[in-house]
């Protein structure tokens, strides 16, 4: 999970995750078009975002294919913000039961 | 071939043998797939069968490759309203042992092009492959509702 908060910790890896996002599947060359940054810089980002599984990578015969993996945000994602909102709702659910009691014995 | 539309990989404290039972056995996917039971007899061209937790059919699927613990895949044709003209498309499941996990890829690809599969995919895949993770490393499956097509 470090991997990830660290690849993130910068907009041009985060830069090149939305150039993935809007078009899928792009070679090494395709996602250095029209961007300021060197093909040996890309290169190094993208090997990070690889390392924290951010970007996956298919082979296609001799071209290597870049996709937004976002399993890793989502398993982010339900580790704080499903366990609040799962929280929330037993809240709901005790205020519920306890309300309900309260009727009861009124 | 066309480029894969979907590549969504996620590592498993497991082994390859488990994961894939997982994604082949009909009461492991409702624990992880929020209720949705997968059904086939497992042979390749064969039928391979969705079933929402009400118990209806929601898939009519083809299985194209079966090669465990390693390969995965089969034609995606949901039966749902809505998707009446979409072609089939394909999803393919591939194990690998990495350390002492498995690295499980999935592609989702050979989607009608402008068809709603692509949209409708796209927010899915991510909660059913987290789930099946917490599933297999914690014992507790995620309780994340996937959106319904009715």
């Amino acid at each position: 999970m470090d991997d990830v908060f660290k690849a993130l910790a910068d907009a041009s890896r985060r830069q090149l995750l939305d150039r993935l996002f809007d078009r899928p599947g792009q070679t090494l060359g395709e996602l250095c078009q029209g961007l300021e940054m060197s093909r040996q810089a890309v290169s190094k980002h993208l090997a990070i975002l690889e390392a924290a599984n951010l970007v996956a990578a298919v082979k296609r015969g001799r071209e290597k294919l870049h996709y937004l993996n976002p399993v890793p945000i989502h398993e982010i994602a339900d580790r704080w913000v499903g366990k609040y909102q799962r929280a929330a709702l037993d809240g709901l659910a005790a205020l519920k039961s306890e309300l309900e009691k309260d009727e009861d014995n009124g | 071939m066309d480029k894969p539309k979907f590549v969504y990989v996620t590592y498993i404290r497991s082994t390859r043998e488990k994961v894939f039972q997982a994604l082949t056995d009909g009461d492991a996917t409702r624990a992880y797939w929020f209720g949705y039971r997968i059904e086939s007899d497992w042979t390749v061209g064969g039928p391979l069968r969705f079933y929402n937790p009400e118990g209806q059919l929601v898939h009519d699927d083809r299985l194209l490759a079966y090669d465990p613990p390693a390969t995965l895949s089969y034609a995606w044709k949901p039966l749902q309203k809505g998707f009446e003209g979409e072609t089939e498309s394909r999803v393919t499941f591939t194990l690998e042992q990495a350390g002492d996990q498995v690295k499980l890829t999935m592609v989702h690809d050979e989607m009608m092009p402008g068809g709603k599969m692509l949209g409708a995919v796209s927010g899915g895949w991510p909660a059913v492959l987290s789930s099946l993770k917490s599933l297999l490393e914690t014992g507790t499956a995620l309780e994340r509702q996937i959106p319904r097509h009715e």
